[in-house]
């Protein structure tokens, strides 16, 4: 399975452009899962270094994570504030200490403080559902992917089916 | 058995969706139906399969076509996982007599005595436009569905 959508400059980013190796993750901030694979994804920035670049795309499953869609409005208001990858971790880093079922309202108001983020910008963004679109157009685009769950990860626009724990190695591999 | 292939009329039936609600294929003639076999309610590689669909109800109406869900679980069993899932489309009970949908369309297994993990898109005149079985144990996505319902909107047979 590979992934149809080519990361442009419309992507959350981290690393070198040039970098050989790319990984792109659909995840959903309420998934324990995605919760659980974001050190491990830290991990394999840290051994890969300027070999890897690492992409975030939003695939939340409001259903069954009514949190999760705000959480990744919340993120993309952050990342107009120049802080996309602070509000990433720190929406996972929430989600591990005090379980995906406690964001909400209280933790991204939290987390807007601990990160000095304009809070209020923040609330009226999610309000208004500024960034719900692009969300969408994440979500859209990873089922067109073939994304049937969180997290997902494609590795150079391969389908990785490996456990986020193998993911360091399977990136050196390809080095 | 294999299951249906692209181009096989698609066998007519009517079964519950809920206790008191009787859903028949028919019912759709004129839209693209979206039939999704899955083996079981609560099984952890469906719940996410259904979870999935359950987000992208939004795309499938804009392309005119209706999800249904189906499996051998009884109205009440679909009604629980449905409620508990948030699920808001049809989920089917071709449980009475067990699989017999599903055996039409070559999606029955028998040594467990559960429906496959099937995907057929069938079109506004009751053909199927396409099928896929997928490993029973594996969440088949959607992009299968979505790139065979680009085909029917291509071709112009989608109402």
């Amino acid at each position: 399975m590979t992934l149809r959508r080519p990361v442009s400059e419309l992507d959350h980013i981290a690393g070198d452009a040039d970098a050989p190796l790319t990984l792109v993750e659909y995840g959903d901030y309420q998934c324990p899962h995605c919760a659980a694979a974001d050190p491990l994804v830290r991990a394999a920035q840290k051994a890969l270094g300027r070999d890897l670049r690492f992409v975030f795309r939003n695939f939340p499953l409001t259903e069954m994570h009514p949190a999760a869609e705000p959480a990744a409005e919340f993120a993309e208001s952050a990342a107009v504030q120049g802080k996309f990858w602070q509000a990433h971790d720190a929406i996972f880093a929430w989600s591990r200490r005090h379980g995906p079922p406690s964001l909400g309202p209280d933790a991204f108001a939290a987390i807007a403080q601990s990160l000095e983020l304009d809070g209020a910008q923040l609330e009226e963004d999610i309000e208004n559902h500024r960034y719900l679109e692009r969300i969408r157009d994440d979500f859209n685009g990873g089922v067109r992917s073939g994304v049937n769950g969180t997290p997902s990860f494609f590795i150079n626009g391969t389908r990785f089916d490996g456990g986020a724990d193998e993911l360091a190695d399977a990136l050196r591999a390809l080095l | 058995m294999a299951i249906l292939a692209a181009g096989s009329p698609a066998p007519d039936f009517s079964l519950s969706s809920t206790p008191d609600q009787r859903v028949s294929l028919s019912d759709f003639r004129g839209q693209t139906v979206v039939l999704a076999f899955y083996p079981a309610d609560w099984s952890p590689v469906c719940g996410d399969q259904m979870a999935l669909y359950n987000e992208m109800l939004g795309e499938f109406r804009r392309q005119n076509a209706q999800l249904l869900g189906i499996s051998v679980d009884g109205v009440w069993c679909h009604a629980a996982f449905a409620a508990d899932r948030k699920l808001h489309f049809p989920l089917l009970a071709d449980f009475e007599p067990k699989g017999s949908v599903a055996r039409q369309y070559g999606a029955y297994r028998e040594t467990e005595g559960v429906t496959e993990r099937a995907l057929f898109v069938i079109d506004a005149e009751g053909i199927v436009r396409w099928s896929y079985l997928s490993p029973v144990g594996v969440n088949p996505g959607a992009d299968g569905i979505f790139d065979a319902l680009d085909a029917l909107a291509t071709k112009g047979t989608r109402s």
